[in-house]
């Protein structure tokens, strides 16, 4: 690339602020045919709002948007459409009660008579290299397949930039492998792909070009041979050094296991069918288990059994209290946005908490505790009395596993406890994780990210098509192994 | 946030005035002596205030009270008007019977009665939607044509006056009928509604069940995955308190004013409650001070029409005026809401 062709989009000192949050500070942005490149940054940085103003979505307050020969302060949904620019969101934009024909018909205008559009779906979805039944309805389809349909509707609709927000997050390795395969086959026919990550490794191992941003603002860009991890991670974040530390924690493998179930078999959470079939394991006091899945194969529902949230239909359950649960949904399930921090800590709290008087709350002791939780676990809020929708992502987080763990638990279960958070908060959950192992408690995690399974367990569990496996080579188990199995369907 | 709360109910009020005033005016009646009838009639004198304003808050009070209880647990319960009925005819059966009882003693038994129906009206709505979960806003609406026609059957069978010409009870007996404060028409269940207003408060703002019941409201699924809380339970608990609360109301009105029972006892008492519950924004105190606002335009109606020729029916042009801008407001606030978010995680990172 001594001599780069000209560029087939060009963003240039894009300015957005949301009220007093400033999202871009002048960002650049520059994108040539063939090229797979990296957008990358922690949660936040603003990355999907940059391709965001290309998409024609947002509406930049300052800069140029250069496409073609085009030159606009903004564009529209309409217009980024007849540039070739398409978007892959990390949500599903589809309707769920349409067939996948009708959705691809519905983004890009095909005429919709059932058999030569199914055809011409089917054809288009195969050549993409990503095949699909045109007739199933789109909202049986599994995560994976919905994503694989918002590609196909993007590059049916003859984009020829592909935007991909964090396209992995839900996919499997070897889907993973899949879908770069399928970009790069893309790139190679003249196309363009955006990545946008906040994985290090993801963006190594598949991009050509790579741009950081933090804060809004462009740090550092790099081309696939000048690439240095160390390097990226700094521009990242900013200097500090990520916290990554190989957890081995003290077993007490003479204890008895906090954690025993035996040939559970779990209803799927819609109610229809089986999710996990005797499903067994054990875990011990000071013991991390990793479940390492895919979404979807049961490990949803056997970590609520075990936290005691789903009744199992069968087998034997048994489960030290208290039992700390940490939800994947922090605004759904874990914290109710509209009440108080203080009201969201005595959430669920027994009669032996010193606040519950029989029937009565005492919520000034409930205020005063709540302000030592959330200093103890450095919570940046304006006080006991904020309502939990004025927290960050991160901080409320803090929140709902400052309440977990500070009621001592014996047995603690997390599911995804990371999910769209930034490193540093990352971090900070897993350290409060590892902490609750040393005190004695039996840890049980779900995180769709393998890497953070690896990383925070000292067992690791596959949960392939509801069946609870242990890798062959237990605890030496590699990366590529743990892979394979939760693919396999055991 | 509650000063803005009273900037809102007054801009909907003085809009809502504003609007009738301009609608009478077109249709060419004389505005101002009409909203001078209104104010009469509702505050003119201490009779007026107190036995036309104060009786008609009462019941508006009462049942506020029980649909704020269901709207904090997110149950829309929209047949107050049916429970308010069904405690009426529960009160009126009772009160031809306690003759013999000493007055405590009898309007206890009615007020019971009239509580009880009322939760047993809402159970039905409670068990459709517990059962096959059929949305109570159906089910409670619709209920309510059923209680109109039960009060349509009663009066003109088995409750009907002895010498069978009125479509009405006969009056209930003596014992059952409340006192009036002296110098008024007003009745003592005022003290009761006002009563509930304060047991109401302290049960959202001190107890772990009011507690809980926020929480069901505001995040069910939370409520249930993180408060472990049984959140079918809370709700089919709160819609049950709901109903009660309006039969209570039906008992109270019977035993307070009426005396006895016929079609129409309610002017809508059930449908204007839930603006009274909005405008307090669900909070129990508020709908008192909501509740009166309401009874006085009821009562000052009454006035303009006698006073002005204006038909009693326009005032509720200010009750539909007020309910809107309540509404807009709620979800502007709503958005401003989510500015603030924006602003105080900004100030965090």
């Amino acid at each position: 690339m001594s001599a780069p062709p000209a560029p087939l989009l060009r963003l240039e000192g894009i300015e957005k602020r949301y009220g007093p949050v400033h999202a871009l500070r002048g960002a650049d942005f520059t994108l040539y045919p063939g090229e797979v490149h990296a957008l990358l940054g922690e949660n936040g940085a603003g990355k999907t709002t940059l391709m965001q103003v290309a998409d024609g979505l947002v509406r930049p307050d300052a800069g140029t948007i250069r496409v073609g020969d085009a030159e606009r302060p903004a564009l529209t949904p309409g217009e980024a459409r007849r540039f070739g620019i398409g978007m892959v969101h990390q949500h599903f934009t589809g309707i769920p009660a349409f067939t996948v024909a009708e959705n691809v018909a519905l983004a890009t205008g095909w005429p919709v008579s059932p058999g030569p559009l199914r055809e011409r779906v089917r054809h288009a979805a195969e050549q993409i290299g990503l095949p699909l039944d045109p007739d199933v309805r789109t909202g049986r389809l599994s995560v994976g397949l919905k994503q694989r349909l918002e590609i196909v509707k993007a590059v049916a609709a003859d984009a020829r930039i592909l935007l991909l927000d964090e396209p992995t997050a839900v996919l499997a390795p070897a889907e993973v492998a899949e879908l770069l395969d399928v970009i790069r086959r893309f790139t190679a026919s003249g196309g363009a792909a955006v990545l946008i990550t906040h994985k290090l490794d993801e963006a190594l191992a598949a991009a050509d070009r790579v741009t950081v941003l933090r804060r809004g603002e462009v740090v550092l860009r790099a081309l696939r041979g000048d690439l240095d991890p160390a390097a990226l991670a700094a521009a990242m974040i900013g200097g500090e050094p990520v916290v990554r530390s190989a957890a081995s924690i003290g077993q007490q493998a003479d204890e008895p296991a906090a954690i025993r179930a035996e040939a559970l078999d779990v209803a799927r959470e819609s109610g229809y069918g089986l999710a996990l079939r005797q499903g067994s394991l054990e875990v011990r006091p000071g013991e991390i288990v990793g479940i390492a899945a895919v979404e979807g194969n049961g490990q949803r529902e056997l970590l609520r059994a075990v936290a005691g949230r789903v009744l199992p239909l069968r087998g034997r359950l048994q489960v030290a209290g208290p039992v700390a649960f940490i939800p994947e949904d922090r605004t759904s399930e874990g914290l109710i946005p509209e009440l108080s921090l203080t009201e969201n800590v005595v959430l669920g709290s027994g009669p032996e908490e010193p606040w519950m008087r029989g029937g009565r709350i005492d919520w000034r002791a409930a205020e005063r505790y709540t302000a030592e939780l959330l200093r103890a676990y450095d919570v940046v809020a304006a006080g006991p009395r904020a309502p939990a929708s004025s927290l960050s992502g991160g901080n409320q987080q803090k929140v709902v596993i400052a309440r977990e763990l500070s009621r001592r638990p014996r047995v603690v279960v997390a599911e995804n406890p990371t999910r769209g958070l930034d490193l540093r908060a990352t971090a900070a959950v897993h350290a409060r994780l590892r902490e609750a192992a040393e005190a004695g408690a039996a840890v049980l995690v779900h995180s769709s990210d393998l890497d953070e399974v690896l990383e925070l367990a000292t067992r690791v569990l596959v949960v392939s098509r509801g069946v609870v496996a242990e890798p062959p080579s237990g605890e030496a188990a590699s990366r590529e192994e743990i892979g394979a199995m939760m693919l396999a369907g055991a | 946030m509650p000063r803005r709360a009273w900037v809102i109910a007054g801009t909907a009020v003085g809009l809502g005035l504003a609007v009738l005033a301009a609608g009478l005016s077109l249709a060419g009646y004389d505005a101002g002596a009409a909203l001078a009838a209104l104010w009469t009639g509702a505050f003119g004198s201490w009779y007026a205030f107190t036995s036309a304003t104060l009786v008609r808050a009462v019941p508006l009070i009462l049942i506020g009270l029980g649909i704020a209880l269901g709207f904090r647990a997110g149950v829309f319960n929209i047949g107050a008007e049916g429970q308010f009925y069904a405690g009426a005819i529960a009160a009126t059966w009772v009160g031809l019977h306690v003759g013999a009882m000493p007055a405590a003693l009898a309007i206890s038994a009615v007020w019971s009665a009239a509580l009880l129906a009322g939760a047993c009206w809402v159970a039905v709505p409670v068990g459709l939607r517990m059962r096959y979960g059929v949305l109570e806003v159906i089910s409670t609406l619709l209920l309510n044509f059923v209680a109109e026609a039960l009060v349509s059957f009663v009066v003109q069978g088995p409750l009907q006056e002895r010498q069978g010409i009125y479509p009405q009870s006969d009056p209930i007996a003596l014992s059952a009928r409340l006192p009036f404060i002296p110098g008024t028409r007003l009745h003592v269940g005022l003290f009761l509604a006002l009563g509930c207003a304060g047991v109401l408060w302290y049960l959202f703002a001190r107890t772990r069940w009011g507690f809980k019941l926020r929480a069901v409201g505001a995040g069910p699924r939370a409520a249930e995955v993180s408060g472990r809380i049984d959140s079918r339970r809370v709700t089919a608990q709160a819609l049950l308190a709901s109903g009660a609360i309006a039969g209570l109301a039906g008992g109270v009105e019977v035993t307070g004013v009426s005396y006895a029972l016929y079609q129409n006892l309610s002017p809508g008492y059930g449908f204007t409650a839930i603006a009274v519950a909005l405008l307090a924004r669900l909070h129990p105190l508020a709908v008192v001070a909501a509740g009166l606002l309401f009874g006085a335009l009821e009562a000052g109606a009454g006035a303009m029409q006698r006073d002005a020729g204006v038909p009693a029916v326009a005032v509720s042009v200010v009750e539909a005026v007020v309910l809107i801008v309540v509404v807009i407001a709620a979800a502007g606030v709503q958005r401003i809401g989510l500015v603030g978010a924006a602003r105080a995680r900004r100030r965090a990172a």
